[in-house]
């Protein structure tokens, strides 16, 4: 194993965090210029929304489901047990339903434009493009981009419907519970900041699942090894930002809404 | 191809006889290894210039930096006139477009079939789809692959790739074309099939090129033969004649070890250069 100094360690770290706000700025500003891929990017919409529709309404309903059945444990300690509506519809819109959505889509898609992308670096096909005459942040980048923040937007209204579906479920059919006390609490607990919060976040996470899974297939080396390094690097890198970036918008909101 | 700016620069060029592409002392290197030193030379419009040269000796380096693909450390190329330091982004793709590259393996976009990956530069262009399809049915005859034309590059064979990249690089009528060792890794009759592809579109389009290649007999038959239109097929020139447009680079170590005419290099006096070409 070869050991690198700190100081090259260090600039290799600056040298990567400058090449990804290069490659975030340039994706951003195409989309103000032409020419735009409107056709990739609905092609992208397609790969990216609908094709993670079946597991993002899996993990939005079963986490409900979950999260209903240890809040009954606890809120029956207190005599809250009817809280349960409330708890699920908090936790499920403010916190549950963008950041397991942003992770299963980060898993799901990162991986994908991390690996897509580093094979046709590694096959020469992104120079191929280059020499073409064709930009491939254009072109591959801005579509994905614009196409994973939309659809996550709407994926996570899906989740936090298909979660709170899920509490429901198993209020009424596990705890007993009425489904309108249920339906009552959560509604009556929501205000205005908690859906504000609940879908900033995933325009926040859609621009780092897009970004990080292209940034690491635009800079993959090193053949079919590099391509999977590209991607496991993509899906690591891309939840953890995700899960910061969460508690920072979190820690915003708090200090806007005061909750 | 659509007219741009690059179109007038390139006519303004042609008129006045000055080079397509220069290299004026570009050096570049990789975690510390020098990979070229000093590089000059210029190719004149309607030149085939042959690169030959060790592997890996910078060549296909070379022909990344002409295309402006990755920048040099140091020293000036200049292509169609005009320094690729002083382009911005949008200008180098422009001038990407009047460029045809033919990759070493060839680079084919494979989730596209042949007619996608040939009018990828047309499709861009947003050129009429019943035009694209009409050039793209021509180029492909020209490198008689018209009955791949629905085939996806993996159904390919190493040579049929090839002439698709060579399709793709022409389809646009680019004013330059990079081809990086179109025959490497080859057998030797589906490399003359390349070579007179080659041939053909020097004599037929007058094209300027650079070619890199490995093989020696490539470059003499570039060198010594042309095409025939009337029969169709490449033939020598006759009398031992030499193509006049046809002039070589060689590269030894990241270095110009020679610059020359076809002559020039076969009477070479410089005992590397002689132990290379024998």
């Amino acid at each position: 194993m070869r050991f690198i100094s700190p100081e090259a360690y260090a600039k290799t770290i600056v040298a990567s965090v400058q090449d990804y706000s290069l490659l975030c700025g340039r994706a951003v500003g195409n989309i103000f210029s032409q020419p735009r891929y409107i056709a990739d990017t609905f092609t992208q919409m397609d790969s990216i929304g609908v094709g993670s529709l079946p597991i993002v309404v899996l993990t939005g309903f079963f986490t409900g489901c979950v999260l209903a059945l240890q809040a009954a444990v606890s809120l029956k300690e207190f005599g809250a047990v009817n809280m349960t509506g409330e708890l699920v519809a908090l936790s499920m819109i403010k916190e549950l339903g963008p950041v397991l959505t942003g992770l299963m889509v980060s898993g799901r898609n990162a991986s994908g434009m991390a690996s897509e992308l580093g094979s046709m670096k590694v096959s020469e096909q992104i120079d191929a493009m280059r020499a073409l005459g064709t930009d491939p942040i254009r072109k591959l980048v801005t579509p994905r981009l614009v196409a994973t923040v939309f659809m996550l937007f709407f994926l996570t209204i899906i989740s936090d419907a298909c979660g709170i579906a899920g509490g429901a479920f198993v209020s009424v059919t596990l705890l007993k519970l009425n489904a309108g006390t249920f339906f009552h609490t959560g509604y009556m607990s929501l205000v205005h900041g908690d859906i504000i919060e609940g879908l900033i976040k995933p325009l926040f996470s859609g621009f780092i699942i897009a970004t990080v899974g292209c940034y690491y297939g635009l800079k993959t080396t090193g053949g079919t090894r590099g391509v999977g390094r590209s991607t496991t690097q993509a899906v690591v890198a891309s939840s953890v930002i995700i899960i910061l970036v969460d508690f920072l918008v979190t820690q915003l909101m708090i200090g806007i809404f005061g909750r | 191809m659509a007219d741009t700016l690059v179109s007038s620069q390139i006519s303004e060029l042609i008129a006045a006889s000055k080079p397509m592409l220069e290299f004026e002392n570009v050096s570049i290197g990789f975690e510390g290894n020098q990979v070229l030193v000093g590089v000059t030379f210029a190719v004149a419009h309607g030149e085939t210039r042959i690169l030959l040269g060790p592997a890996g000796g910078g060549k296909s380096v070379l022909m990344k930096l002409a295309n402006g693909l990755i920048e040099p450390d140091s020293g000036e190329i200049r292509v169609f006139g005009r320094s690729l330091k002083d382009m911005t982004q949008r200008e180098l793709f422009e001038m990407r477009a009047h460029i045809g590259m033919v990759f070493q393996e060839s680079a084919l976009f494979d989730s596209l079939d042949v007619e996608d990956n040939v009018a990828y530069r047309l499709i861009e262009e947003h050129v009429d789809p019943v035009e694209v399809h009409a050039r793209v049915v021509e180029v492909l005859q020209f490198v008689e692959l018209e009955k791949a034309i629905d085939r996806f590059p993996s159904e390919l064979s190493g040579g049929m790739r090839r002439r698709v990249s060579i399709a793709r690089a022409i389809i646009s009528r680019p004013d330059l074309i990079l081809y990086d060792s179109p025959t490497g890794g080859l057998d030797p009759i589906t490399s003359n099939t390349i070579i007179e592809l080659v041939v053909k579109q020097r004599d037929v389009s007058h094209t300027t090129c650079l070619l890199i290649t490995h093989r020696l007999q490539d470059a003499v038959t570039l060198a010594t033969h042309r095409y025939n239109l009337q029969k169709h097929c490449m033939e020598s020139i006759p009398n031992g004649g030499i193509a006049a447009e046809t002039r070589f680079l060689v590269l030894n170590e990241g270095k110009v070890v020679f610059d020359g005419t076809t002559l020039e290099l076969t009477h070479t006096e410089d005992p590397w250069l002689r132990r290379y070409i024998e």
